[in-house]
């Protein structure tokens, strides 16, 4: 289900001015965007954009001011009239829709939350949060018993009677977001909504859409020009760079993987501590003991063969045990009332897959000693070394990082 | 030797008018008689010190703010228009000029009634059309740049003498803030509010009426405002070509050289001038503040 496409952008040209047939051909000649604004003084704002947004999912849009993310957005819902291609909403195309259609899209199908608000400062919140519902034609009795459900989710209980001017930033755009939700739209488009408050509210308000989304699982077109909100609210992101989608991908992959130089410097200023997984940095299918099956003898041939002086140990089911230490197999060799069991060192924490860095770092406490990666049963899945957490967090290319990884399980 | 006769084709022009298009006049005619003549006929119909009283409680309870009647506040606030409408009101009866100061209202809140009528339309057309601002904006300069007089003359030939030519001359000369403000009202409405009202499928009627109009209710206002000050300026013009009222007294003053009329005469369009500025003010305010 939640594969579905729910909106298909394909081949999306959005061009402002006049001449937009002699732009089109040098669009499509490869001229550049510059060289085109010099000779036909159009503005091209977005180019050739292909791709799909999935039912369900919060698809982030990033890039640079004067990127075209607001043009790209408004393309959405034909605020703005593209110059060629289709937005495919649900299997229609939404650029062919006639006027009344178009009004009906964006009654039922869509809600939009506003960088600036966009309220209505002479109404008060309730009569704002219902405006979309007075524009179908809701009764108003219906339509103001709906604001004041919605406003309570949106953590606006009590302040339905105030004059949106008498409200905070934050407020303000709680009453926005209750605007869009009222008229229960399948698409929420909201371009830069949390860019004009205060960091510190702009933090909380991303928490509570996340909360608010896990209930809804609307599909949600976020703009943000901010890379750290696009990490943590998307999931998966759209980087537009000067006109012209980049890369689409989940936040991993445009941490990990960044397709191009323009994404690499973006991605450079992040602090990758939070993104960056446990996944990503543990070394996979490590060397292992298996408790039942192999004693000391066995666990020393295995640790000459990799060069370890520490193994991870997991019982028949893969479920990890704890890591035992050359030192200590040395001890027990050959001594029959001994075995592995009794020299594992249990007190090791163990991180999950999703597990962000700057969370495997406070998990230490012996940099000595290994974590251990598992999945949510406990099952062993890698192991990650303290250089290698550190080394990411400093941040350095992922083939730096596999040579750390390497070079610290060699020592 | 002139070489070029604007004039008298635009006076050829104007006569080809006056003679073809009389239907067109004579409704003009009829309809601003019957507004002129009603708001005589309602402000005469009681007796005076019950009018003085009516309008001065008018005056205050504008000037007070709707929640405001019987409070401190609005008092405080309302005290100066109740009691300055009082007793400018009480002067004039006293001067004798009961009859001339009613009529003036009934003249100046008719002009104002159509200028706005016509006006802010028109504004609003202006405002969302560019095309309709760039034909619309020129005659508004001309209209206001050309000398009031002007406009008497033509009012003259399409309605003879009397109230009806003063007050399209009036209309002519008051109408250009009430489209300019409007229109400036409108443009000022944040853009984004606009396109959130389009967002969520709004019609043009919806958006004008839901969204810009409110929004430009104060510039709107500030424009009524201005369009009653000007209407109110033209009085004695009007009075030229046979308007009723105060402007007579004024007219008759200056042609006679009567200082003693033209003082007392002059101090009621004043006092006429103070009350309906600071009304229609606070009633732009209190709009504002809510
Ligand atoms: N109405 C317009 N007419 C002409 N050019 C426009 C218009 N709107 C936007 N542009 C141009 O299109 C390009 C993209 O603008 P857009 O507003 O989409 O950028 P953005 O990524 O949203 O930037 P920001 O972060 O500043 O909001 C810019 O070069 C801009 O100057
Ligand atoms: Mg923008």
């Amino acid at each position: 289900m939640s594969e579905n496409v729910k909106i298909a952008v394909k081949d999306l040209n959005i061009i402002f001015g006049k001449h937009q047939k002699e732009a089109k051909k040098l669009i499509a000649q490869g001229v550049s965007k510059t060289e085109i604004l010099k000779k036909t003084n159009c503005t091209v704002a977005v180019t050739e954009a292909n791709f799909d947004i999935k039912d369900g999912e919060i698809f982030v849009v990033m890039g640079l001011s004067g990127s075209g993310k607001s043009t790209l957005i408004r393309a959405l819902n034909r605020l703005l009239e593209p110059s060629s291609g289709q937005v495919i909403l649900d299997g229609a195309d939404v650029l062919q829709a006639n006027n009344e259609e178009l009004r009906e899209i964006r009654r039922k199908k869509y809600g939009m939350v506003f960088q600036h608000f966009g309220l209505l400062p002479h109404r008060t919140v309730a009569s704002n949060a219902a405006f979309g519902l007075e524009i179908q034609g809701t009764p108003e009795e219906e339509r103001i018993k709906k604001a004041y459900e919605i406003l309570k989710i949106v953590g606006l209980e009590g302040y339905e009677e105030k004059m949106t001017g008498e409200l905070s930033g934050g407020m303000q755009q709680r009453v926005g977001l209750a605007r869009a939700l009222a008229n229960e739209p399948e698409v929420l488009l909201m371009d830069e909504a949390f860019s004009a408050l205060d960091p510190l509210i702009r933090g909380n308000m991303q928490d509570e859409l996340l909360n608010l989304q896990e209930s809804l699982k609307k599909t949600i077109v976020f703009i943000t020009h901010d890379l750290d909100e696009a990490l943590k609210l998307g999931d998966r992101i759209a980087i537009l760079n000067d006109g012209k989608i980049v890369q689409i991908g989940t936040p991993e992959e445009i941490l990990t993987e960044p397709a191009d130089e323009y994404v690499r410097t973006f991605v450079e200023n992040v602090n990758r501590a939070n993104i960056v997984t446990a996944q990503t940095i543990m070394f996979e299918k490590p060397t292992r003991i298996e408790l039942k099956r192999e004693g000391a003898e066995v666990t020393l041939r295995k640790m000459r063969n990799t060069g370890l002086s520490v193994l991870p140990v997991v019982d028949e089911n893969n479920k990890f045990i704890g890591f035992v230490f050359d030192d200590d197999v040395v001890k027990i060799r050959g001594d029959k009332s001994k075995s592995i069991r009794d020299i594992i060192y249990e007190y090791s924490a163990s991180v999950y897959l999703e597990t962000p860095a700057s969370d495997i770092i406070a998990a230490y406490r012996d940099s000595s000693i290994p974590i251990a990666v598992v999945d949510e049963n406990g099952k062993l899945k890698g192991v990650v070394m303290h250089s290698a957490v550190v080394s990411e967090i400093i941040g350095k290319d992922e083939n730096e990082i596999r040579t750390d990884i390497k070079n610290a399980l060699e020592i | 030797m002139k070489y070029l006769e604007i004039g008298k084709h635009v006076e050829k022009g104007i006569d080809w008018l006056a003679q073809n298009a009389e239907p067109f006049f004579d409704a003009i005619t009829v309809v601003i008689e019957f507004l002129v003549g009603a708001f005589q006929d309602l402000l005469l119909m009681p007796h005076p010190f019950l009018m003085i009283a009516i309008i001065s409680i008018l005056a205050y309870m504008v000037s007070a703010g709707r929640k405001n009647f019987f409070t401190a506040l609005g008092w405080k606030k309302g005290r100066f228009l109740g009691l300055f409408t009082l007793i400018g009101l009480t002067l004039l009866y006293l001067m004798n000029f009961w009859n001339e100061t009613m009529q003036t209202i009934a003249l100046v809140v008719s002009s104002a009634i159509l200028a706005l009528l016509i006006g802010i339309p028109v504004g609003i057309q202006t405002a969302r059309s560019l095309r309709a601002e760039k034909i619309i904006r020129p005659i508004l300069d001309f209209m206001q740049t050309m000398p009031a007089f002007v406009y008497l003359i033509p009012a003259i030939l399409f309605f003879s003498v009397g109230n009806v030519p003063g007050v399209v001359a009036t209309v002519v000369f008051a109408l250009p803030p009430a489209v300019r403000l409007t229109s400036l009202g409108i443009r000022n409405v944040q853009s984004d509010v606009v396109e959130a009202a389009y967002a969520f499928g709004a019609t043009e009627k919806q958006l004008l009426y839901k969204v810009q109009i409110p929004l430009a209710l104060p510039s709107i206002l500030a424009g009524v405002n201005q369009v009653i000050m000007l209407s109110l300026s033209m009085v004695v013009i009007a009075s030229m070509v046979g308007a009723a009222g105060l402007g007579q007294d004024v007219y008759k003053s200056i042609l006679t050289a009567d200082l003693a009329l033209g003082v007392e005469s002059g101090l009621g369009i004043v006092i006429i001038a103070i009350i309906l500025d600071r009304l229609t003010q606070a009633a732009g305010e209190n709009t504002n503040r809510k």
